[in-house]
């Protein structure tokens, strides 16, 4: 029994384990996407608060990066890693520009962010990424990720903080799920935005990482408009 | 035997154990034989940055101190520097990491000097190398553990910046760092609501009131600070060190 006892004894200032720390190295920053496609337009918009836990770094961060004249790529989540994925995008889209001559298509632009997302797969950009554009027909599309680059094409989609919140409410407005009489009318473009700004008012009402101001692009054949418009800033 | 999983808890978290050595400060031991982890945790610290823009130029404050723990360590460590005619810088966090940074920075300078092209780094520059350096460090899970805010002069424009050690950086009218982002920056947010366009006069009077306040509330603040000026019209000034102007009237209970 004595044996035991010595065999264990503690002696802390002998001892040779390291000391560790270990940091985490992503943040979560906030920020919601909401993307809604039409037959010829799409609208995107995201939020412009940053934040981290209960304090707000800025109240007016803008979350959409402009890829061509007809995509853009919106980005909720770790800011850190948002900073770096954007800032390599933009190279690669210069990088194709220059070696074929023309711009990247929005359906090729899509297919190499999921690419360039699951490169990182053991170590992911924790973002959720939203990228619209026009496809080669000029229709409005939609595509989401995850963080580690699975894609699905949609026509309208939710992402960051309030994502969960606001895809139901999408599916019900936009997709006309569960209603008695769904409405067989194609989206119209004043639609997409009015619906746009009251879903953005709705999650800034749940939603602490949601709110200040609403940044809105509106892509079409003629080009990309910016819009922005204010949510409430508690 | 003493067995550290039965005595008695910390005396208050991350404390000194009742009958054990303290173990400053306070990281945890963990078993060897784990695979290889690079560690760190900052030391010696300093506590808020407070910056704000105004009309011509942008305001940098910090105080003086570095600490070890709750212990008011060192008592003359200037974090407010003068980086070119364009930029001034000032920094929060480990203050070991600060000098070695600070120490790149100024070999970066230098070589720019040694171009001779008769150009000067401008502040978006260098907060945008600067957050490529953080974010480098944070993907080696070794991070410089400090919160880094850039001020400066683009093309005679006012520029504010912030990187901390994730690489996480934005630009905005007022940046606060550390203690300060709770308690200073609502004081200058507020501020800026009612008065959009601050003078320097403005600015420089809100700094003050800031640090002053910090200095009441903040308990590993000190009284002695820093102010960095960069201003369109007279440049560059270190002003400092600054003392506060303490009243401890109010706290005699009789």
């Amino acid at each position: 029994m004595m044996m035991q006892t010595e065999m264990n004894a503690y002696y802390p200032d002998y001892s040779t384990a390291p000391i560790q720390r270990q940091i985490n190295p992503y943040a979560d920053n906030g920020g919601s996407v909401v993307a809604i496609a039409g037959n010829d337009f799409v609208v995107v918009g995201a939020d412009t608060r940053l934040s981290s836990g209960f304090s707000i770094y800025t109240r007016n961060q803008n979350k959409l990066f402009p890829m061509s004249d007809t995509t853009v790529l919106g980005c909720a989540g770790c800011w850190c890693d948002t900073l770096t994925l954007t800032r390599i995008l933009k190279s690669r889209m210069q990088m194709y520009q220059q070696e074929h001559n023309k711009q990247m298509s929005t359906t090729a632009c899509a297919q190499m962010l999921s690419t360039m997302l699951y490169y990182k797969r053991f170590f992911p950009y924790y973002i959720s990424n939203i990228l619209v554009g026009l496809d080669n027909e000029g229709k409005g599309c939609v595509y989401s990720y995850d963080p580690i680059g699975h894609c699905e094409k949609a026509t309208y989609r939710a992402g960051g903080s309030a994502g969960a919140l606001l895809q139901p409410l999408l599916d019900n407005q936009i997709g006309q799920k569960n209603l008695v009489k769904p409405s067989s009318e194609d989206l119209s473009q004043e639609k997409a935005l009015a619906i746009l700004k009251d879903v953005f008012i709705a999650a800034a009402e749940r939603d602490i990482y949601t709110g200040d101001s609403v940044l809105i692009n509106i892509i079409t054949k003629d080009g990309t408009k910016v819009e922005t418009f204010e949510l409430r800033k508690d | 035997m003493f067995n550290p999983l039965e005595s008695a808890p910390p005396l208050w978290h991350n404390g000194p154990v009742p009958g054990a050595f303290y173990n400053f400060p306070g990281t945890q031991r963990i078993p060897a034989a784990n695979p290889i982890t690079h560690t760190q945790s900052p030391v010696t610290t300093s506590t808020s940055i407070i910056a704000i823009t105004y009309d011509k130029g942008v305001l940098i404050a910090g105080d003086l101190v570095a600490s070890y723990g709750s212990l008011a360590r060192y008592r003359n460590c200037p974090r407010v520097i003068e980086v070119n005619p364009n930029i001034i810088l000032g920094a929060g966090g480990d203050y070991a990491d600060f000098q070695y940074v600070k120490s790149f920075i100024e070999q970066k300078i230098i070589d720019e000097d040694c171009l001779d092209d008769g150009l000067k780094m401008k502040p978006k520059s260098l907060y945008c190398w600067l957050t490529r350096i953080m974010y480098q460090r944070r993907s080696k899970l070794d991070p410089f553990w400090n919160n880094l805010v850039v001020g400066g002069l683009q093309d005679g424009v006012p520029f504010l910046g912030t990187i901390d050690k994730l690489g996480t950086a934005y630009t905005d009218k007022v940046i606060c760092t550390g203690y300060g982002a709770h308690i200073a920056l609502p004081i200058l947010r507020d501020a800026l609501d009612k008065k959009t366009n601050l003078n320097l006069n403005d600015a420089k009077a809100l700094i003050k009131r800031c640090m002053e306040v910090l200095f009441y509330r903040d308990a590993r603040s000190f009284p002695k600070y820093q102010l960095g000026i960069i201003d369109k019209d007279d440049g560059v000034k270190i002003e400092g060190p600054l003392t506060v102007e303490e009243n401890w009237n109010i706290a005699y209970m009789t």
